[in-house]
């Protein structure tokens, strides 16, 4: 059989070894995501883009391609999970767009745009979370975090200085910081790290540059997500930005 | 801890990352706490950082990164929770002046709630420094309180209460084995793997870890997956609440499940073996170390087992700390490499790449034991046990409203009833059976002629019984508690899902839920289910949809106004302090009802 999967009624085809989110991003085909980056080995852990492969439900990012598989991405019981999905992370943390730096460049929003989410649904959880003013360059604000672990995988295998892991369990689950006192000043992070330009919200933010774009001129302002693609690497499908 | 002491351990475990955690818990078991320096010194001397050790203390709940002489850990099952656990340890918290998880301003004692700690039927349990206390009462929790203030060691507490008792009810072919150490190695010592694999494969076992996976086609996989180092592993995590299986076969059978990994061993071509023991059961821990010494003495482990020079096999057994997830084989397998315990992802499987990437056979405790059985009796005797699709015996851990609750085998194909009227149920007064633990399924009477069988009422041996004066919404938010706190954490759908129940479970309970919620936790069941990364997520809310359908007027008599949403937030509620701060309450004081 050719290497060909059918997503939503298209012919795809693929490379062996490829994963479903690879051979989709490579064809222009948007599959919602928010913890992969084709740069980095797939991790599964957000669930956002979980589609149906002949019937069963599975993450794209994790799974490989296969000759011949049917996969359903936009179906309304999909995006439906999704911004259910979307809704819980918004929920988790401490999510307040109108007065975040990220707001307009952040995946989460423009997933949440995408998925039509229009209210929190759950009660907020209001975790008590820190920020770290530290280092003189950037700031984490832990409010934010997704736990999506890019810049754990992006701080260990290519900046090769393991600054970021994942503690706690469950609910409880949060990044730490890999410093004598936990705080991000006493890293030697630089503010040109892979592991800076990899965060997709707002958690992770280069100092003086906030507002040097205004609202309504940045990234996800001049279309949705499935036009302009990740906010940290544009792929094939998505146009350039810088 | 010193230096010296530090060194001694890290000499114990070969200086090796991957027994991070076993360094952890000997230092745990030690000082009943993991100091940052202690941290420090393991992350310096193993060449890892700081964080990764940070991040295992953080994730096993039976690390403490704060100092306490009297570290006491009350199994918060539902089966103890509803013979008075709650008032117990509140007496003993309120003698001892602590608050719940909050350790004694002299440094001196903490209570907290655990999971599950595999005590079901031996009455109100704690772990006491990591040690098992059986049947607590009030005048154990009144002595318990003396000991403590006077500083006695646990070590000199009166050794009775650490009784752990075996509780055998009904024995079946496996349980009545008469079985001499080595006899079943030494039966198969001329027999190649492919003449051993051939009576497994008529024998026909499924693997009794929950999902039936034939045995046989797993050590097939394994054996003809190209490489040159394999492993064998026991899981032997038992985290579901309610069972207890493991823990008696530890208790009295320990060589059959030996003798089970030696011989898959053998088949498979593995020289290293684990056993991965919760760390609740740390009071096993000596007594199978023993057994595992006089297993070398009689040459049934080690090298050139039974003069055969071509077969060397060792077992090293690895002490859990506290997670249920670490059952799951994957995550068992992270932790093995000393690693927050996080599944990992579905493919590729354990049996071609598991511990060091290397084909790797789980298995479950009772399934090495039936290997064993099975090539004693011979696979065709064997294949008679039981249901044309399910063959041979099951081990049931029986808790809950029963006169006898304990361990009871019986063959497959037997129905529900029949195993309800042997350890004394009044079947008639019965309300639920909850199967298989919180992520089994919960069976309602209509369901009691069905059969305990891979083909029908699928178990991995829990089962705990509620008559009709138990709250069943008691049981359904201890449940949904317990997911809250085993969640890995690494996906989202788990991670939040899993509280957003919790509160809804809450909410209803409470009075305050409408029908719309109890849409709502329908919805979210269906969503987690699909959505989750491993096993654990997609089972967590099989209590909620299960009682959702068998039990709906669980949730309806409680429902406030069964048509609109209806806030979760009580505002007359939330004016409380300030009444109380005012001394009033008078009809203006509070807002109409
Ligand atoms: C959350 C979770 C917990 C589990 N806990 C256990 C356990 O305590 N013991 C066990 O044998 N299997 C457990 N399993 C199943 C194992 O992943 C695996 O299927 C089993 O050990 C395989 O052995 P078997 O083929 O002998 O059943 C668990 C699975 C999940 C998803
Ligand atoms: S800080 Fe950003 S990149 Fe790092 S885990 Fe959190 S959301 Fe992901
Ligand atoms: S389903 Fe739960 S336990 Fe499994 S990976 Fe996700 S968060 Fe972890």
């Amino acid at each position: 059989m050719e290497n060909i999967i059918t997503i939503d009624e298209q012919m795809i085809p693929f490379k062996t070894g490829q994963t479903i989110m690879d051979a989709a991003m490579e064809a222009g085909v948007y599959i919602p995501h928010l913890c992969h980056n084709p740069e980095f080995e797939p991790h599964g852990s957000c669930r956002v883009c979980v589609v149906k492969v002949n019937g069963r439900m599975m993450s794209s990012c994790t799974t490989k391609a296969t000759a011949g598989q049917k996969i359903e991405n936009n179906t309304p019981e999909l995006q439906e999970n999704r911004r259910c999905l979307t809704q819980m992370l918004f929920v988790e943390g401490n999510h307040v767009c109108p007065g975040c730096e990220k707001s307009g460049n952040c995946q989460l929003q423009a997933v949440a745009y995408y998925t039509e989410m229009l209210s929190p649904r759950f009660q907020h959880f209001y975790p008590y979370r820190e920020l770290d003013p530290t280092h003189p360059d950037v700031i984490i604000d832990f409010n934010r975090c997704i736990l999506c672990e890019l810049c754990v995988r992006a701080s260990r295998d290519i900046d090769q200085k393991n600054i970021f892991a994942m503690s706690g369990r469950g609910i409880k689950a949060h990044l730490i910081i890999n410093s004598p006192t936990g705080k991000l000043g006493d890293t030697d992070l630089n503010v040109n790290d892979k592991a800076v330009q990899v965060c997709p919200v707002g958690a992770i933010i280069k100092r003086k540059q906030g507002y040097m774009n205004p609202i309504g001129e940045r990234f996800y302002d001049q279309a949705p997500i499935d036009e302009m693609g990740d906010i940290a690497e544009p792929h094939a499908g998505a146009k350039h930005h810088d | 801890m010193d230096v010296i002491e530090l060194q001694a351990i890290l000499a114990k475990e070969q200086h090796h990352p991957h027994y991070l955690l076993q360094m952890l818990r000997l230092v745990q078991e030690k000082e009943n706490y993991i100091s940052p320096q202690v941290m420090s010194f393991f992350a310096e001397k193993l060449n890892i950082p700081l964080t990764k050790v940070q991040g295992v203390v953080d994730f096993y709940s039976l690390l403490n990164t704060t100092p306490r002489d009297y570290h006491i850990l009350f199994s918060n099952n539902i089966i103890e929770q509803l013979q008075g656990k709650e008032q117990l340890m509140k007496q003993l918290m309120s003698k001892l002046g602590v608050e719940l998880g909050k350790v004694r301003a002299d440094n001196r004692v903490c209570i907290d709630n655990t999971s599950c700690i595999g005590m079901s039927d031996q009455g109100i349990s704690v772990l006491v420094n990591g040690l098992t206390i059986t049947n607590l009462d009030e005048q154990r929790i009144s002595e318990m309180v003396d000991l403590i203030e006077k500083k006695i060691p646990v070590s000199q507490w009166n050794a009775q209460w650490f009784e752990v008792k075996d509780n055998i009810q009904r024995k079946d072919q496996l349980l009545s084995t008469d079985f001499i150490a080595g006899s079943v190695l030494d039966k198969m010592k001329n027999n190649t793997a492919d003449q051993i694999m051939e009576i497994l494969k008529v024998a026909g076992i499924r693997g009794c870890g929950g999902a039936g996976f034939p045995l046989d086609s797993k050590w097939d996989f394994c054996r003809q997956t190209p490489a040159d180092e394999r492993f064998v592993v026991c899981d032997a995590d038992e985290g579901e609440p309610g069972t207890f299986k493991d823990r008696i076969l530890f208790q009295s059978y320990a060589d059959l499940v030996f003798e089970g990994m030696t011989i898959c061993a053998k088949i498979i071509g593995a020289k290293q073996g684990f056993l991965y023991l919760r760390g609740e059961y740390r009071y096993l821990l000596d007594s199978l170390e023993k057994i595992l010494e006089k297993r070398r003495d009689q040459n049934l482990l080690g090298t050139a087992i039974l003069g055969d020079s071509n077969f060397d096999f060792e077992i090293k057994i690895f002490m859990g700390a506290g997670a249920y997830i670490c059952g799951a084989e994957t995550a068992l397998i992270e932790s093995l490499h000393g690693n927050r315990g996080v599944p990992r992802r579905r493919l590729p499987y354990p049996v071609h790449q598991g511990y060091n990437k290397k084909p790797t056979v789980v298995n479950n405790v009772e399934t090495f034991c039936l290997a064993v059985k099975a090539l004693q009796m011979g696979g065709e005797t064997f294949a008679k046990l039981g249901t044309e699709q399910s063959h041979g015996t099951k081990l049931l851990s029986i808790s809950g409203d029963c006169k006898k609750p304990g361990i009871y085998e019986f063959q497959y194909g037997v129905s529900v009833r029949e195993v309800l009227e042997s350890c004394g149920a009044d079947i008639s007064n019965i309300q639920m059976v909850q199967n298989s633990g919180p992520a089994g399924n919960s069976l309602s009477p209509e369901d009691f002629d069905r059969k305990i069988a891979f083909e029908d009422v699928s178990t991995t041996g829990s089962i705990m019984i509620f008559n009709k004066d138990k709250d069943l919404l008691e049981v359904i938010q201890n449940f949904a508690n317990f997911f809250v706190h085993e969640s890995c954490g690494f996906c989202t759908p788990c991670r939040v899902g899993t509280s957003i129940i919790k509160n809804l479970v809450n909410k209803v309970r409470k009075g305050r839920g409408s029908n719309v919620d109890l849409k709502e936790m329908q919805d979210l069941s269906i969503l987690i289910r699909n959505a989750a990364h491993c096993g654990l997520g997609m089972t967590a809310t099989n209590h909620i949809s299960d009682t959702l359908k068998k039990f709906p007027q669980i949730y309806k008599e409680r429902l406030h106004n069964s048509e609109s949403l209806h806030p979760t937030f009580d505002l007359d509620a939330a004016l409380e302090d300030a009444r109380q701060i005012t001394h009033r309450q008078d009809a203006a004081a509070h807002l109409s009802a």
